[in-house]
């Protein structure tokens, strides 16, 4: 055995273990699932992740809903699926996805979830600003409160309100001349689920932000209508907190310092960064979201239903791919084998990589895996028929094989060549209007291309090196087991 | 030698019977939806209902429901055997308002709904006309970087254009024949253009224009082994000794593609059942469409020259 052909073998041995390993429905050791470092922290794990029509679910895109031509800025952008991803959030559901796409679109990906209607009008709805009365225990940022207004309640379960410490408190006052006070409630307790609202974004008449030697604060002007309200309210309430809460999230507790009459005072925050502050000060001025979104689409998936596309996704590969092994076997025997051995390795460096990578799989996207399978064995085809044809010149069996892969390879390098041309369209293609279906195709054939070529070329070519230098004039005596 | 050349007329016979089947159904879809192929929700905007039933259910009791919740115009139809208790219905953008009352007459009036086995899909009306464009671009952009391909393959072939517009129109040969039987099957069993159509066909067609191209390469291989046969004799034994390969790949292609038809999901089966169909038709205008072209071109450009020569 030539020492290349030896140290390519042992290379192809460890990474048919290595894939075997990866593909396996274990728990693998967690410091090894924590190398793959271009996972997300915390989500770095080896397993395979299933698309919404497999799972089951409700995947929404929201789309920025602005006259066409007209731009919409990165940041607004950003914010709109700060507050969505709030929203999502407050439906209590694990691995929910939030991710903006080709620059005006968000995509919603919520997997088991139980009332896809109410989902999509939470998701939808104009987010409410509300100013709540939470007496002496100021809440916690981040805090899901249920308040006396109606509207859609983001949780069903309310967690319980937790007193926020004093030193992030901010305070609410008229004039400039503002104390932070370090007064905190002296014996915090859980305050009881309902609280009143005072006031609703729709009574804010302007909202601005600044700064001064204390750092940031709000500005703003109530509608004259709200102003009397506020004033009384304040007045009778002096010295305790008014939280302000976005969609029933609250998102600052200021301190009442004084009576507040006029309708004009200012939030106070302390030591707030300006990204902060920025955000708040736009969530107050927009009453909900900088820019106005619409669903485009809403697709929602029976759990059931998807488990049932997998049981039969699986189903119908085991026996599409069984029949190619047995194919190759019956057409090309010995050569047959082998390319049946490459095929094998195929498939289980595919899964491994779907798990490491990762990739999402879609039912298309089983299928583009499942082709890419069937026309795997394209490439050996291609080289065994050219084997046979110099066989049967009477060239000697090496001979005859290196002359098969040298000659095929330009028809291998087009046919892929060509493919991932097709991929790549579809993938940009699919990727734009997050029609995530195509993207999946796309890209399970593209991977299964690429891995085709080492499988195809490098390992096949090895396999048969191997095997004739071992069985040498035994086999070339033998044709029949050569289909020649 | 077998010779499938001198049968060329035969196989053009043939494919203008296919071509003229295609439009046919093309034309029979325009006259009974208004439009040459039925478009999925995706590009016209809308709703589509999979309805998973726990009981027995009618379609005039079903077209009640949505009727009553202010959607009159609903096309519906049944899924798989009547013992499935599945149907589809399509009609406008629905709202969830809608969705919940829909669930709940349906439950009361028809059978419940079992929402573990049932989807729903709402596209609103506007991204349809963006989607059905972003679809043309990449169509357009396919299309254009394929016959650059093929322009880019035979660039030192002598008569070049020759193989390249042969392979351009054997390629839309394909591409009308799918399109025909998807129309077909849009009018006997309901299927929609949708994404996946787009993509099969895009798959199909880089699939097709690779056997052509594996074929005029052996036939350029050829021309300088056999210097003293005629075209027709060399473009027929390079179909010969590269069909074993087309037909094997094929077969394994196949073998995959039909264990998903008939073992997958619903769902992918007019996807499946397109990119089959596009093989098929494919590897077929490559030996009867393209290779004949060309070979008939050479012939008529000979013909011309000799009756030139009698003048």
């Amino acid at each position: 055995m030539e020492r290349r052909d030896r140290i390519l073998l042992i290379v192809i041995a460890l990474l048919a273990i290595l894939a075997v390993y990866v593909d396996l429905n274990i728990d693998h050791p967690a410091w090894l699932e924590n190398l793959l470092v271009w996972q997300p922290e915390g989500a770095r794990k080896i397993a395979i992740r299933y698309g919404l029509d497999l799972r089951g679910g409700l995947k929404v895109s929201l789309v920025a809903d602005v006259p066409e031509g007209q731009q919409v800025d990165r940041v607004s952008m950003e914010t709109a699926r700060q507050i969505v991803e709030n929203r999502v959030n407050g439906l209590g559901l694990a691995e929910t996805i939030v991710q903006i796409q080709g620059g005006h679109r968000i995509i919603v990906e919520l997997p088991g979830i139980d009332d896809p209607e109410l989902a999509i009008e939470i998701i939808r709805g104009t987010a409410q600003l509300e100013f709540v009365d939470a007496g002496y225990v100021p809440l916690m940022k981040g805090t899901v409160v249920t308040t006396t207004l109606g509207g859609p309640r983001l949780s069903k379960s309310p967690v319980g309100a937790t007193p926020v410490t004093p030193e992030a408190t901010p305070t609410l006052s008229l004039g400039p001349a503002t104390v932070v006070t370090e007064t905190a409630p002296t014996t915090p307790t859980v305050p009881s689920n309902v609280y009143e609202t005072i006031l609703t974004g729709a009574d804010l008449d302007q909202v601005g932000l600044d700064r001064d030697n204390l750092g940031y604060f709000i500005p703003f002007r109530l509608k004259a209508e709200a102003a009397d309200k506020f004033a009384q309210y304040t007045a009778s309430h002096v010295g305790q907190y008014l939280c302000i809460v976005l969609d029933k999230e609250v998102i600052s507790c200021p301190q009442i310092q004084e009576a507040i009459p006029g309708g004009d005072g200012r939030i106070t925050l302390g030591d707030a960064t300006y990204q902060e502050a920025r955000g708040l000060a736009i969530q107050l001025h927009y009453g909900a979201l900088p820019v106005p979104l619409r669903v485009e689409t809403a697709t929602t998936v029976g759990p059931t239903l998807g488990e049932i596309s997998v049981e039969k996704s699986i189903r119908a590969g085991i026996i599409g791919l069984s029949i190619v092994l047995l194919f190759m076997l019956v057409y090309y025997r010995i050569l047959g084998g082998m390319a049946d051995l490459a095929l094998l390795l195929y498939a289980a460096l595919n899964l491994a990589l779907y798990k490491l990578v990762p990739v999402t799989l879609t039912l298309p996207g089983i299928a583009g895996f499942l082709l890419s399978a069937g026309m795997a064995v394209d490439a050996n085809i291609l080289v065994f028929e050219r084997m046979k044809e110099e066989l049967r010149a009477g060239r000697s069996l090496r001979a005859a094989m290196e002359v098969g892969f040298r000659r095929a390879w330009t028809s291998i390098r087009d046919s892929q060549v060509s493919i991932l041309i097709a991929c790549t369209v579809l993938y940009l293609f699919g990727t734009n209007f997050g029609a995530s279906m195509v993207k999946g195709f796309a890209i399970t054939l593209a991977i299964g291309t690429v891995i085709n070529l080492f499988t195809a070329i490098a390992v096949t070519r090895t396999l048969l090196r191997v095997l004739f230098r071992l069985t040498g004039n035994w086999l070339q005596s033998r044709r029949w087991l050569l289909s020649v | 030698m077998f010779d499938l050349i001198e049968k060329r007329r035969w196989f053009f016979t043939i494919s203008a019977i296919l071509i003229l089947l295609s439009v046919g159904m093309l034309v029979l879809t325009q006259v009974r939806f208004g439009m040459p192929l039925r478009l999925a929700v995706d590009f016209t905007g809308g709703s589509l209902f999979v309805l998973h039933f726990d009981g027995p259910a009618t379609e005039p009791a079903i077209q009640a429901v949505f009727a009553a919740n202010d959607l009159p115009e609903t096309i519906i139809q049944r899924l798989g055997r009547p013992e499935d208790n599945t149907w589809q219905v399509r009609t406008r953008e629905v709202t969830p308002e809608q969705v919940r009352a829909i669930f709940s007459d349906l439950a009361e009036q028809v059978a419940p709904v079992d929402r573990d086995l049932s989807t729903y899909e709402s596209v609103s009306p506007i991204v349809g006309g963006e989607v059905t464009r972003a679809a043309g671009i990449a169509l357009a952009v396919a299309a254009i970087i394929i016959v650059g391909f093929i322009w880019w393959s035979f660039r030192r072939v002598p008569h070049s254009v020759r193989y390249g517009a042969s392979a351009v129109a054997a390629m839309f040969h394909a591409l009308i024949i799918v399109i025909g039987f998807y129309a077909l099957m849009g009018l006997l069993q309901g299927w929609e253009v949708d994404a996946l159509f787009l993509t099969a066909v895009l798959t199909v067609t880089s699939f097709s224009v690779q056997d052509t191209i594996v074929m005029f390469d052996r036939i350029r291989e050829n021309i300088f082994r056999y210097r003293e046969e005629p075209l027709e004799r060399i473009a027929n034994r390079s179909i010969l000794e590269t069909i074993h390969r087309s037909l094997a790949t094929q077969l394994n292609a196949m073998f995959v593609m039909i264990a998903i038809i008939l073992f997958g999901g619903e769902t992918i089966r007019p996807f499946i059942a397109t990119m089959l169909t596009g093989m098929l038709v494919g590897t077929y205008s490559s030996f009867g469409v393209a290779v004949p072209l060309v070979v008939a071109w050479e012939q008529a450009i000979e013909r011309r020259s000799r009756k030139a020569k009698v003048l």
